[in-house]
């Protein structure tokens, strides 16, 4: 590694304009920056897609409706059913602000919104708490039955419920967790190689042409966490999906 | 011991999840092909299913990741 640089210096926040309110520090950083980034990437990229609204569409409204399509015809409505397209807007508005801010962390220098977990959590905590009110809010305290499984015998239910109940407060840890570490993981590991190159250019002689190696295993690193980007940013809205089912559906299958 | 070093064995052994994830990753992808191969027509419905469980999976080792670097960075 080269002197100094250390592979989680990328994930550090730095305070652009510093604001101060009611004694809180909500300053702009470069969290905010980026975050601001990928709310303009998509609301130009959605907006200039469908922009010429044409029966044949060009290139970009192709890619558009593949968005619309693949979220809404292949993830919502075959868990959901049709209940499902009145959360259509969240779920795509999680899709979209997850995709664009995993991408825009894969750019060179650029700072990784995913990463921090206080990001995550937020929208894992707002999915949990909009369970619970959906879930309470059609079904009243029937909605309790969620932790109660059919099909069970009577004398296991003391072990299963707690373990439904644990596994239910468990759910917006593991959703914000499993995005959070996937993009710190990818980010980390590419800068490791990064740092190899670097480290094997440095020693010199025959260990420069070396350098070539982890400078390959990077491009096909970086491959993969295109592919991690998307697939996380996907998960998430498929659990949510799933989450919002059960609560709109309870046990039985749409 | 040192506390020093405790901490970055701790955070080694949190490196073990791996483990698991390794298995469960190959126990996805490799069931995926053996019924993919068995029935090829039914292989594409069920590839968002492989992608769900391949995240899961990975997403178990990285929990480990994460206990390894709160033991670093937080403790």
């Amino acid at each position: 590694m080269a002197a100094g640089h250390s592979p989680m210096e990328q994930f550090t926040i730095k305070t652009l304009v510093p604001i101060e309110f009611a004694g809180y520090d909500i300053s702009f950083t470069n969290s905010s920056l980026w975050m601001l980034l990928a709310v303009i990437c998509s609301a130009a990229f959605l907006t200039l897609g469908v922009k010429r609204d044409g029966v044949v569409p060009g290139r970009l409204q192709s890619i558009v409706e593949i968005f619309y399509d693949f979220i809404m015809r292949q993830t919502v409505i075959p868990v959901m059913g049709e209940s499902g397209r009145r959360f259509f807007p969240l779920l795509f508005t999680f899709f979209i602000f997850i995709f664009f801010t995993n991408f825009l962390g894969l750019l060179p220098y650029s700072f990784t919104v995913t990463s921090h977990i206080a990001v995550t959590f937020a929208m894992a905590l707002l999915v949990f708490a909009l369970v619970l009110v959906i879930g309470f809010w059609t079904h009243g305290l029937r909605f309790l039955s969620l932790f109660v499984p059919s099909g069970v015998p009577a004398w296991i239910m003391p072990v299963i419920v707690p373990i439904e109940v644990i596994s239910f407060l468990s759910r917006p840890i593991s959703l914000s967790l499993r995005l959070a570490a996937n993009m710190l993981a990818g980010h980390t590991m590419l800068k490791v190689f990064a740092g190899f190159v670097v480290s094997l250019l440095g020693a010199g002689g025959v260990f420069s042409a070396l350098a070539i190696a982890p400078l390959l295993a990077g491009v096909a690193l970086t491959a993969l966490e295109v592919l991690v980007a998307a697939v996380q940013a996907w998960v998430f809205t498929m659990l949510t999906c799933i989450y919002l089912n059960e609560a709109v559906h309870l046990h039985d299958h749409h | 011991m040192d506390a020093e070093a405790a901490k970055f064995i701790g955070a080694g052994l949190a490196t073990l999840p791996l483990l698991g994830a390794g298995i469960g990753i190959g126990n996805v992808f490799g069931n995926y092909l053996a019924g993919a191969l068995r029935n090829p027509s039914a292989a594409a419905s069920q590839q968002q299913n492989l992608l769900l469980g391949f995240a899961f999976c990975e997403a178990t080792g990285l929990f480990g990741l994460v206990v390894a670097l709160v033991l670093i960075f937080a403790v």
